[in-house]
């Protein structure tokens, strides 16, 4: 091993590298934009819906009801509804959704609740319809108020406090930090993509050079160099890493720019949207945590790396490469995807499955969960698979049916 | 010097089986030499380069390349020798300085004498004009001139070219042929691959003629044309190699 001519290799790799367009797009445009334009669909959908549903107010109809003015004045006071006046064709129009539902009230249905008989309100629906949905949950709501009213007028009328119908109450109270309720959530999403983009980045540096040497000839121009096929590997081999975390950095940056920069845009859209609860709801994420995701990548983006280059070294073109590279963008994203489901809890035996570990800790530790024993199995695991990655690369270079296949 | 002792070569070929691609080759080429190794399509030659490259590794017999065997000290090997191919071609990525400069580097070579060595270079080969362009858009003569810098760049003792003219029009392989002979001139121990017969005749000193991965004559073209009584090359290679007279072929 020669240090001097290492670096030699990765410093030519390096500059050959950043004079290619699509390098530098698949390293730095891609993951740079990849975060603010998720965040920005994102953010601009779910206002867009929250604005669009206040907006309508679901339209229903009321059917019958004529001798009980109370309710019917009390439903047409309401606001978060538009009531329509009946048609003889209702059925037809929620059908054909230009009503969301209508609301059936029995004849003497005033009169019934005067003398306290049983009387029963209907909601005509279009079962599985998101909007006839709200508008079921409207009046739903509205009804359980009125019915309430009722309650507590009767109650009163009878000299009775408010808990003889209601003795006791339930809450709900969240012990969870709010790391662990965004944790939850981003947590398993942002490793995830981590993890994606540490993959997504070695991939095109890693075809490019190997098959991609093959292919345009200078693969056994470079052989017949004094140099080392040990030194050689390992020199292309930090070009690859480099571009795989150099996408890693790239993509962190936005994020922490998104973050920095579009957190105050969100939350004051957000706010204008659902005043007060939206800050409360936003996810924080433990940066430690997220340092310490990073220290677990770093062994990935080696294990990663080396991975791709001794793939990638058995092509004879840039196009068998990536044959052979593409679908493996599925193995990775399936582990990662069991990380984020929920129920898949960390065990000393998931720690040592590569990339579906990662994805695990990753979702614990930016939720501020540290368990030292699973972490220290996870980073030698990994480290064992990069280290036998790199051992691999170096074979596939030193075998010549491997670099002169024909 | 190179001299080669029962050189062979076997590839192990999931298809084809066993392919004896060099089998028993020995042979020796001194100092201030070109010889020359005349073959078909398919013949060896580009095997047997690429063992005393040590891009391969024999499996059988060794050879010596400037003093040092090719499979115990194989970058001692590729340290001393320049190697040019159809085959090997430049880095598009990189102007012709780089390119130079990288191939110094690992030779091992200090950057003034890099920089000394690629200002000769550029000199002899006048290649002012485009030293500091990309190779991706040169013509083939300005990336053939680069090529040459590239093996020249370490000044080697030996030169191994493998059929360095295929493809090339005729001014571009005249080019080469001038090149091959200055590396005489020099007194670098030069072997040339090709299936050209004229080229063989204008430019070696020896010639090898293999076939099936044997070498089948050897000699100086006047020692080859007094064994096989007969002055026109084609005509020896088509005796050496054992194909029937021309003429009668395909003639029952
Ligand atoms: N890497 C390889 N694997 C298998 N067979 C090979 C390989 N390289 C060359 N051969 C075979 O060895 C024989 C000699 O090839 P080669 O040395 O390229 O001949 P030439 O250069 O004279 O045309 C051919 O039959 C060729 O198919
Ligand atoms: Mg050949």
């Amino acid at each position: 091993m020669n240090g001097r001519r290492i670096l030699t290799i990765y410093a030519k790799e390096l500059r050959d590298m950043l004079r290619d367009r699509r390098t530098l797009v698949s390293m730095i445009v891609i993951p740079t934009l990849l975060m603010p334009l998720i965040v920005g669909v994102v953010v601009f959908i779910s206002v867009k819906v929250i604005r669009q549903a206040r907006a309508e107010a679901p339209v229903v109809m009321v059917i019958g009801g004529d001798d009980s003015p109370g309710l019917r004045a009390a439903l047409g006071a309401h606001g978060r509804l538009r009531v329509m006046p009946a048609a003889e064709d209702w059925r037809t129009r929620v059908a054909a959704k230009t009503v969301r539902a209508a609301v059936e009230i029995p004849s003497g249905f005033d009169g019934a609740l005067a003398r306290g008989e049983p009387a029963t309100v209907k909601i005509h629906h279009y079962e599985g319809e998101l909007r006839s949905g709200f508008a079921v949950a409207e009046l739903q709501r509205f009804l359980g108020d009125y019915r309430e009213r009722v309650v507590s007028a009767r109650l009163a009328e009878r000299g009775l406090p408010a808990t003889f119908v209601k003795p006791f109450s339930v809450q709900t109270a969240n012990v969870a930090p709010p790391e662990k309720v965004g944790g939850n959530v981003v947590g398993g999403i942002i490793p995830y993509m981590f993890l994606l983009l540490c993959f997504t980045g070695a991939m095109y540096p890693a075809m490019d050079l190997t098959a991609g040497e093959k292919e345009r000839g200078t693969m056994e121009t470079i052989l017949c160099s004094p140099v080392s096929r040990l030194d050689l590997v390992l020199g292309k081999f930090l070009m690859v890493l480099t571009a795989s975390l150099g996408t890693v950095v790239c993509s962190l940056l936005s994020m922490v720019g998104t973050v920095t920069l579009g957190g105050p845009l969100v939350l004051s859209m957000a706010g204008a949207a659902r005043a007060g609860a939206s800050a409360a709801a936003l996810p924080t994420l433990d940066p430690l945590g997220l340092a310490a995701v990073l220290v677990l990548v770093l062994p990935m983006a080696v294990f990663f790396s080396a991975l791709l280059l001794s793939i990638a070294l058995f092509a004879k073109s840039f196009k068998e490469a990536q044959s052979y590279l593409s679908p493996l963008v599925i193995v990775i994203i399936l582990p990662a995807v069991a990380g984020v489901l929920p129920g898949v809890e960390l065990n000393a035996k998931l720690a040592l499955v590569p990339i579906l570990n990662v994805s695990l800790a990753s979702k614990e530790l930016v939720s501020g969960v540290w368990h030292w024993p699973h972490l220290a199995l996870i980073f030698g695991s990994t480290s064992l698979y990069a280290a036998g990655a790199l051992a691999l690369a170096v074979r596939m270079f030193n075998r010549e049916d491997v670099l002169f296949r024909t | 010097m190179i001299v080669a002792r029962q050189l062979s070569k076997t590839f192990r070929d999931r298809k084809r089986g066993a392919i004896e691609a060099v089998a028993g080759v020995s042979f020796c080429v001194q100092p201030g030499q070109i010889y020359g190794l005349l073959g078909a399509n398919g013949a060896g030659k580009t095997t047997t380069l690429r063992l005393l490259a040590t891009l391969l590794q024999p499996t059988g017999g060794t050879a010596e390349v400037a003093g040092f065997d090719v499979t115990r000290e194989p970058a001692e090997v590729r340290a001393r020798v320049g190697f040019l191919a159809a085959s090997t071609a430049l880095y598009g990525r990189l102007t012709a300085r780089e390119t130079l400069a990288y191939f110094g580097r690992l030779n091992g070579m200090s950057d003034a004498d890099i920089a000394a060595r690629t200002q000769a270079l550029a000199h002899d080969l006048d290649m002012h004009a485009f030293l500091d362009r990309r190779c991706d858009k040169f013509s083939t003569g300005m990336k053939q001139k680069t090529s040459i810098a590239r093996t020249l760049i370490h000044d080697p003792p030996v030169m191994i070219f493998d059929e360095p003219t295929l493809g090339l029009d005729v001014m571009a392989a005249r080019t080469i042929v001038q090149f091959v002979r200055e590396c005489r001139a020099r007194g670098k121990t030069v072997i040339y691959s090709t299936h050209i017969m004229s080229e063989v005749e204008k430019l070696c000193d020896v010639i090898g003629i293999i076939h099936g991965g044997r070498l089948l004559a050897e000699g100086t073209l006047e020692a080859l044309r007094a064994s096989y009584r007969e002055h026109d090359l084609e005509e020896i290679f088509v005796q050496a190699v054992g194909l029937p007279p021309a003429g009668v072929a395909g003639n029952p």
